[in-house]
């Protein structure tokens, strides 16, 4: 959506507010409602996507403040967008603190407010101007990124195969960014401890790819940058997490159909071709990794998964291996193949699963 | 308590057999005894038996000797807690109430409005105090003066039933006689009773063997009043404010009796007065006969023997009230005596039957005409004469019947204010006018009001305990003869009756208390909405003027719509 759009839809909403208040009714604010049960799954489309169930918040005594809370970050956003600025979400809430009695105590409260005003006009909160403050995720390995001098605007590659024992930090906003590459596939990986030992020994090299850091679960940046670079370079991309509901279902999950939090945004920010390369349940037999005992929290997540994710209730595979965990009743870090050997994990079991990429979970 | 044990040990060692003998004869003789004293004086006596000198145990003779009639009067000075002058605080605190009552039963009866002055002056020792009580009465007649002020158990109003603050005949002369008992000083009475006659002036003593008074001065004065009745008696008390002190007695009777004027000044010189609020006098009483179902077996023995009347019947129909002369009839057939016999010649055996044909047979209630409850417009303004509160009401019952006798339940309520918030509600108790200070937990209508679900009324109430809050709970029980539970007139006795009909003054209360505390609760809650509001609405203005750039008069009108669309919609 284009800024002028943006800024266009943000006074169209204002409006039919003042436009209620003076016809002494009281105005409302619809907002999608931000919730798994609100997302349905489409294999077609490849990501979670809204129902249309909505929140409405009716200005009276109970929501007054809120109200005017949402209606002040609503100026700052059309404020942002019209000057082409951004502002962390750190700093918008400092930026509250001159609201008066509208101010908000703490960083959630603000946070809540810019993701209601994102899911309200359906778009992403960078388009509003406010970005993230967390990591977008590193990268190492065969891809050349082109970006854009901070100063003149002159184009900039950046070789990814050049940073050593380092990486390359995707950006916040990575809609400009253009992308070259000589690799076969994308290796998403959750833990930076695996990618450094990936990188530090080429692994990339050897398997002729592009090596991922999410760094947990997947920030919306890192998300769209692997969707592009699969979608535009028609690179396959495989996960590998840990064997556990929070690997399976909050980081592969949200990588591969997004979330139901800000589902207005998963058209955008997931990678419907993603597959799932391990851990497996079926590994830790195989492989005779080493375990832990599943947490109640994480017994409590897979059971919720079976339950309730549209996504996982779309996939039988997903069902079999969340059962077999649940039997089991163990989890495996993906580090755990220094049982073995430290380079385990590239002499044998990448390359025993890269060769069988018909047995990933969808 | 320890050292008044050790003094009687040494005088016991001096004199054993002396002091034996007079334990026993104490035991044997006073049939009023209270039981403690009962046990502890045979505990002394056997503690004795094994001494050294064993003491003679006496024979039937001996204790003939000492076997004699013991006057009121000697009973009472070595009970005098029975009448309330338990320690000199309460001695001081009873004086003034047995005359201020008096004087305001004298000057209602008069149809006077009362005019009275109360003064304690320091006396002529450190722990005494000169008490004087003056009224603008109908004064006392010369020759009645020396029994009223000098005789236990002499007074109108015992053999009566009707409504007054005193009912026993004792009140004035004990306090007479305790001031007498500790300072050795006779009781001084002043009183004219009318313009043009002289005051008599008396200064008397009680003969306490003999129950009669002793003349120590009696003379005819100039006293510059048209008529009234002066008292002045000087006792061993101590003057102390707060609770339970001559200062919250005086201001509880005014609250109960706003037609009253009062005047205080205390020993330092303090001057109060409580001004009259109502000119209305209490409207005057009729006496009644007892009703049938009040009375006990030995009081009709008595009266079947005092009777005028004839005949049984007429007896039945004339000493009574409501009695008809059918209902008699009823009476005498239930009862199988012959309605034409002479009461004097009843037997014990069928007055026994009698008693029992009078409670099988159905009666009307007494009338209640010889009740003047203080009414519920007296209290208010009484309440708010005293207190200073948010709310004020009061509820007067009509009139109920316990054991015969007919009594009025009212209640009333202050609440908020100058009140405090912290703590427990105050309860204050009247009896026929007079305000109750002591033993609150002994009386039937502190029983009421902690039985009294008070949360049902937006108050707080810990189990068995008083409602707490900025509250005053006033109850008033108005009756021809008040059960107290002792002499001193502290509590009233727990009937049924009296319990209920306190509880349901106070529910009418509590269910107006309540409306009243959940309005004003609502009133604050939507001030304090409407305060919340008018902090946010603004920012929803600037923001939609900042986004649709509106002009400053704009965002005004934008502020005054939603302040209007929000107030509407908090109702
Ligand atoms: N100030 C007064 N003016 C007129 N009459 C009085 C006054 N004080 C007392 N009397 C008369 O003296 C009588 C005796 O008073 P006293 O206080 O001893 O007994 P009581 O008031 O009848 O009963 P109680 O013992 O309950 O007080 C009263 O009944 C009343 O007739
Ligand atoms: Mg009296």
């Amino acid at each position: 959506m284009s800024k002028v759009k943006v800024a266009n839809q943000i006074k169209e909403t204002a409006n039919s507010v003042r436009n209620k208040i003076q016809r002494k009714s009281k105005p409302t604010l619809s907002f999608p409602l931000r919730s798994l049960s609100n997302v349905t799954y489409h294999p077609k489309k490849g990501f979670l996507e809204l129902k249309g169930k909505k929140k409405i918040r009716t200005l009276t005594v109970a929501t007054v403040k809120t109200f005017a809370q949402t209606l002040r970050m609503m100026s700052q956003a059309k404020t942002l967008v019209e000057d082409d600025e951004i502002m962390t979400k750190r700093e918008a809430y400092y930026v509250s603190k001159n609201w008066d009695d509208a101010r908000f105590d703490e960083q959630p409260e603000s946070d809540t407010v810019i993701d209601d005003i994102e899911g309200l006009f359906e778009v992403n909160r960078e388009q509003l101007g406010f970005i993230p403050e967390e990591k977008g995720g590193e990268i190492a390995g065969k891809l050349i990124v082109i970006d854009r001098d901070s100063d003149g605007g002159k184009p900039l590659r950046i070789d990814c195969t050049k940073f050593g024992s380092g990486a390359y930090s995707i950006p916040s906003s990575v809609e400009h960014l253009k992308f070259e590459t000589k690799a076969k596939f994308v290796l998403a990986i959750e833990t930076a401890g695996m990618f450094q030992r990936l990188v530090k020994h080429n692994y990339w090299r050897k398997a002729n790819c592009i090596l991922i850091s999410m760094g947990g679960v997947p920030t919306r940046a890192c998300r769209r940058f692997i969707r592009r670079i699969a979608d535009e370079l028609k690179l396959p991309v495989y996960a590998f997490v840990d064997c556990d509901p929070y690997g399976m279902f909050n980081i592969y999950r949200t990588l591969k159909v997004g979330s139901g939090n800000a589902a207005h945004i998963n058209r955008y920010f997931c990678v419907p071709n993603a597959r799932f390369l391990g851990v497996t349940p079926q590994d830790i037999v195989n492989y005779k990794l080493p375990t832990h005992p599943l947490k109640d929290v994480d017994i409590k997540r897979a059971k919720d998964a079976l339950k309730n994710d549209p996504f996982v209730q779309h996939y039988k595979p997903w069902q079999d291996a969340i059962k077999q965990l649940l039997d089991m009743g163990v989890r495996a870090e993906q580090q755990a193949f220094a049982v073995h050997n430290l380079n385990y994990v590239i002499e044998h079991y990448l390359p025993e699963k890269l060769a069988a990429r018909k047995t990933f979970l969808p | 308590m320890a050292k008044v044990t050790k003094t009687r040990a040494k005088s016991k060692k001096k004199a054993p057999k002396k002091a034996a003998k007079k334990t026993v004869k104490k035991k044997r003789c006073v049939s009023i005894k209270t039981k403690s004293k009962v046990i502890k004086a045979a505990t002394n006596a056997h503690e004795e038996a094994p001494g050294k000198e064993s003491p003679r145990h006496s024979t039937a003779e001996d204790m003939a000797l000492q076997q004699r009639e013991i006057s009121v009067a000697e009973f009472f000075t070595k009970n005098r807690h029975l009448l309330g002058f338990d320690n000199p605080r309460k001695a001081l605190l009873t004086t003034i109430k047995e005359g201020v009552d008096n004087s305001l039963d004298a000057c209602e009866e008069a149809g006077i409005l009362p005019d009275v002055k109360v003064f304690i002056a320091p006396g002529t020792e450190e722990d005494r105090f000169r008490v004087t009580i003056e009224d603008n009465g109908p004064g006392i007649l010369k020759t009645q003066i020396p029994m009223i002020f000098a005789k236990l158990l002499y007074g109108s109003k015992f053999h009566r039933l009707k409504m007054s603050r005193g009912q026993q005949g004792i009140g004035i002369s004990a306090a007479g006689m305790y001031g007498q008992l500790t300072t050795g000083k006779p009781i001084s009475i002043t009183s004219k009773t009318s313009q043009n006659k002289p005051a008599h002036h008396y200064e008397l003593e009680i003969d306490t063997k003999k129950n009669e008074p002793r003349i120590i001065l009696d003379e005819t004065i100039d006293w510059p009043v048209s008529r009234g009745t002066k008292v002045e008696i000087e006792l061993e008390a101590k003057f102390q404010k707060g609770r339970q002190s001559v200062q919250e007695y005086l201001e509880q009777t005014a609250i109960a009796n706003p037609h009253v004027s009062l005047e205080f000044a205390t020993p330092d010189g303090e001057k109060q007065v409580f001004k009259r609020a109502s000119k209305q006098l209490p409207v005057h009483t009729r006496e009644i006969k007892p009703h049938p179902y009040g009375v006990e077996l030995g009081v009709l023995i008595k009266m079947l023997h005092d009777t005028q009347a004839r005949t049984l019947q007429s007896f039945l129909h004339s000493d009574f009230s409501r009695i008809s002369s059918r209902v008699a009839r009823m009476i005498c057939e239930q009862a199988k005596v012959s309605e034409r016999s002479r009461p004097s010649r009843i037997a014990r055996q069928e007055a026994d039957n009698l008693y029992k044909a009078i409670n099988q047979t159905k009666i009307m209630n007494p009338q209640t005409d010889c009740l003047s409850p203080i009414g519920e417009e007296l209290i208010l303004a009484g309440l708010k004469k005293q207190i200073e509160a948010d709310l004020y009401t009061a509820v007067t019952r009509p009139p109920s019947v316990y054991r015969g006798n007919p009594f009025q339940i009212e209640a009333g309520l202050a609440y908020g204010g100058s009140l405090p918030v912290e703590g427990l509600a105050r309860v204050l108790r009247y009896a026929n006018r007079v305000p109750l200070l002591y033993q609150q937990s002994a009386c039937a209508m502190t029983r009421s009001v902690l039985n009294t679900a008070w949360r049902n009324y937006a108050l707080q109430q810990s189990a068995g305990a008083l409602p707490s809050g900025p509250l005053i709970i006033m109850v008033h029980m108005a009756s021809v003869w008040v059960p107290f539970t002792s002499e001193s007139k502290e509590a009233v006795a727990h009937y049924p009756e009296i319990i209920k009909e306190v509880r349901l003054a106070l529910q009418e209360c509590g269910r107006r208390l309540s409306l009243f505390i959940r309005r004003r609760r609502k009133a604050a809650e939507s001030e304090r909405k409407k305060a919340y509001i008018e902090q946010y609405i603004p920012h929803i203005a600037i923001a939609l003027r900042e986004m649709l750039e509106l002009n400053e008069r704009q965002e005004h009108t934008m502020v005054r719509q939603l302040t209007d669309v929000l107030q509407r919609s908090r109702s």
